[in-house]
């Protein structure tokens, strides 16, 4: 009786001519744990359409109500929140998967040929998936989803000419508003997904049409010439079926990784929506979501004179390096012990990645906005002191000094910790860096008094640890040459201190 | 409806290019016409898609690209005058002149009045010279600070340290009817020299 209903389907559609072969076409016998991680990416994307269907049918895309539906969400619709944990945590692993799977292929030269166009799709999906990411953070629609827009917006804003008509496009107008979130709305739930969708059909075609690579071989080199009719041979006398050979593989990884993601989300619960998005509540600390923390971290740390061309130029170099990677190198050698160049560029890509996404999460660059109303003046450095340093150390309190320097390691860290500073500079080097300032310390010459300086310069020679001399200009007391112009009266040479 | 120059000579695409004269009624060639006919059609259906598709391309890339050109502002009071004390820095909002109904809280903007002396003003928008993040002003250390990056501004807006390329936004303003007003609108932006 089934198989009567499968040959009526069959006849009618062709489904099992078309399936047949997805599953019983040959892969690598030593493919083994490997090839795993597309599949998991697979599985990632598959839960982001379902849930994310089921949070379009609750979520109400306006700028006057997004926020409030979201947290109507999370409180009221019975398992809303868990809707929202699964597509964010989801997210987040999709992306990490996919880069795991990218880093394999990279690795194993997987993109040589015939595959070249597999990796080109690849790295499309990339781009649509980080894409579908910083849209998804737009979603939320909280602070940081507004700041992160203006972020956006001014990132467009240099771009030389038609910044501003770019800006517009991207913000939908002149202001981050009702239409931005519409805007972002329609890319997020119908252009990318299309396109992913699109995009995931090709690259499993394309998986179809070239075979699962093998596991590389030293000495095993890609010769396009021949190298189809031999792999076709290779697969027919060697490989297995993919069901169930490697599929099995595939299931229990998928498994394992939705069973980490439903713990992950049942216990950590969803993102967000963090402070409501009214750009009057200043009192915000904008940061990006985890995929693009690195991004953030690249771009606080450049030298502000590169900042523009980097980040405008940056983008496109990165994605033209990733297309062109396997028309640079499609032949010869996949091994990764004959790829040491290779290697070298994926370990340092993940490593800077880790490093930058390390800085953006903890950003020691940015001032801790309440550090000089909220961090206590530690006591080591008030006891035994005149009352002209104490009132140093109000005025450095006060004038928010702490905000980018820390004592006792609490305190911003944009500036350098001050629990020694009296060991390296002299009372008048410090009255200089104060009123003067740098590229990155403002000048409080025009900002305190006289009577402030000279307290907190007072307070700040007393920063030092109490057997550590403190510092002198160097060779200040050996009697230089001096040399005077005509007239001038002799002085005599100050000792470095006071 | 059938077609007068079907007949004896049977199935077109065998007759080997459409050179025989038809028997009845002796036209140059029967394929050739029907070509011709098909490529007429292909093309006038084509030319039917293009009109329609031209017309109907106003509406969607207008809606697609229209936000490219849309730059106006507009002047808005931010109450009296007189509330903005000399010498000090103090916090405004307003509701941003160019709002669309579905805006809700995004409507709302926020900017620095410094009033210098009496009738003289700086009105510096809250975004971040470097990428837009809101200052805050510390009147202590008469500074403002970005959380971000750590940019820092003196108080009359101009660069005091950090990675901002210029000193904060400023608005154009003016005292109308004892009212504080600002030429507000656009998001400020590097491009702009406001």
């Amino acid at each position: 009786m089934f198989s009567l209903a499968i040959d009526w389907v069959e006849a009618r559609t062709g489904a099992v001519a078309f399936i047949a072969p997805l599953l019983t076409h040959h892969v690598p016998r030593n493919a083994k744990w490997w090839y795993v991680f597309g599949s998991a990416t697979l599985m990632f994307f598959t839960i982001q359409i379902v849930t994310g269907v089921c949070l379009a049918t609750l979520y109400a895309p306006s700028a006057a109500e997004a926020w409030e539906s979201l947290r109507y969400i999370d409180e009221q619709v019975p398992f809303g929140w868990m809707l929202r944990a699964l597509h964010g945590w989801s997210s987040n692993a999709m992306v990490v998967m996919m880069a795991i799977h990218m880093l394999q292929v990279f690795l194993h030269a997987s993109y040589k040929f015939p595959r070249e166009l597999n990796w080109v799709t690849g790295v499309f999906l990339l781009f649509t998936v980080l894409a579908l990411a910083f849209t998804g953070q737009v979603m939320r629609w909280d602070q940081d989803a507004y700041w992160g827009l203006g972020i956006g917006a001014s990132i467009a804003d240099r771009i030389p000419v038609i910044g501003n008509q770019v800006r517009g496009l991207l913000l939908g107008g002149p202001i981050i508003g009702g239409e931005t979130l519409s805007r972002f709305f329609a890319l997020h739930v119908f252009v990318l997904p299309g396109a992913a969708i699109g995009l995931v059909g090709l690259h499993l075609a394309l998986i179809m049409k070239n075979g699962i690579s093998e596991m590389p071989k030293v000495g095993a080199t890609v010769e396009p010439a021949t190298y189809r009719a031999e792999y076709e041979k290779r697969m027919e006398k060697d490989g297995v079926p993919f069901y169930p050979d490697a599929a099995q593989r595939d299931m229990v990884f998928c498994g394992a990784c939705l069973v980490l993601l439903v713990v992950l989300a049942a216990v950590y619960g969803p993102f967000g929506p963090g402070g409501q998005p009214d750009p009057t509540l200043i009192d915000t600390n904008p940061r990006p979501d985890y995929p693009f923390l690195w991004i953030f971290g690249a771009v606080s740390l450049l030298p502000p004179a590169s900042e523009t061309a980097v980040m405008l130029v940056a983008p496109l170099v990165g994605v033209l390096v990733l297309v062109a990677v396997p028309f640079l190198a499609n032949a010869g050698e996949r091994a990764p012990s004959r790829r040491p160049g290779m290697v070298l560029i994926a370990s340092l890509a993940v490593m800077a990645i880790a490093a930058l996404t390390w800085e953006g999460k903890t950003s020691p660059w940015s001032p801790i906005m309440d550090g000089w109303s909220a961090l206590p003046t530690p006591g080591h450095f008030l006891t035994g002191r005149t009352p002209l340093q104490v009132q140093g150390a109000n005025v450095f309190q006060f004038a928010q000094c702490r905000n980018c320097h820390s004592l006792d390691g609490l305190g911003g860290e944009r500036g350098p910790a001050l629990d020694a500073i009296a060991t390296r500079m002299t009372p008048d080097q410090l009255m200089r860096q104060i009123q003067q300032g740098d590229g990155n310390m403002p000048a409080f010459g025009r900002n305190l008094d006289s009577a402030q300086m000279t307290a907190l310069v007072s307070f700040l020679t007393t920063l030092r640890p109490e057997f550590e001399a403190p510092a002198v200009i160097p060779g200040a007391q050996l009697p230089l040459p001096v040399r005077r112009m005509p007239g001038e009266v002799s002085t005599p040479v100050a000792a470095g201190s006071q | 409806m059938s077609d007068p120059h079907q007949h004896s000579t049977g199935d077109s695409s065998a007759s080997g290019g459409g050179t025989k004269p038809c028997v009845n009624c002796g036209c140059a060639g029967k394929t050739a016409t029907r070509d011709a006919r098909r490529g007429f059609m292909f093309r006038f259906g084509a030319a039917l898609l293009g009109v329609g598709g031209a017309i109907a391309a106003v509406p969607i890339l207008g809606t697609l690209l229209a936000p490219a050109r849309r730059q106006s502002s507009s002047w808005v009071s931010l109450g009296p005058a007189d509330a903005f004390p000399t010498g000090q820095t103090r916090f405004a909002t307003f509701l941003n002149p160019i709002r669309q109904p579905t805006d809700g809280d995004a409507a709302k903007t926020a900017c620095w009045v410094r009033c210098i002396s009496p009738g003289k003003y700086q009105v510096f928008a809250v975004n971040c010279a470097h990428l837009g993040c809101p200052v805050r002003w510390f009147a202590q250390s008469r500074l403002f600070m970005c959380p971000c990056h750590g940019g820092a501004y003196y108080e009359d807006g101009s660069r005091a340290a950090g990675p901002p390329p210029r000193g904060l936004f400023e608005y154009p303003w003016k005292i109308d009817g004892g009212n504080l007003l600002i030429e507000a609108g656009h998001l400020p932006g590097l491009e702009q020299s406001t």
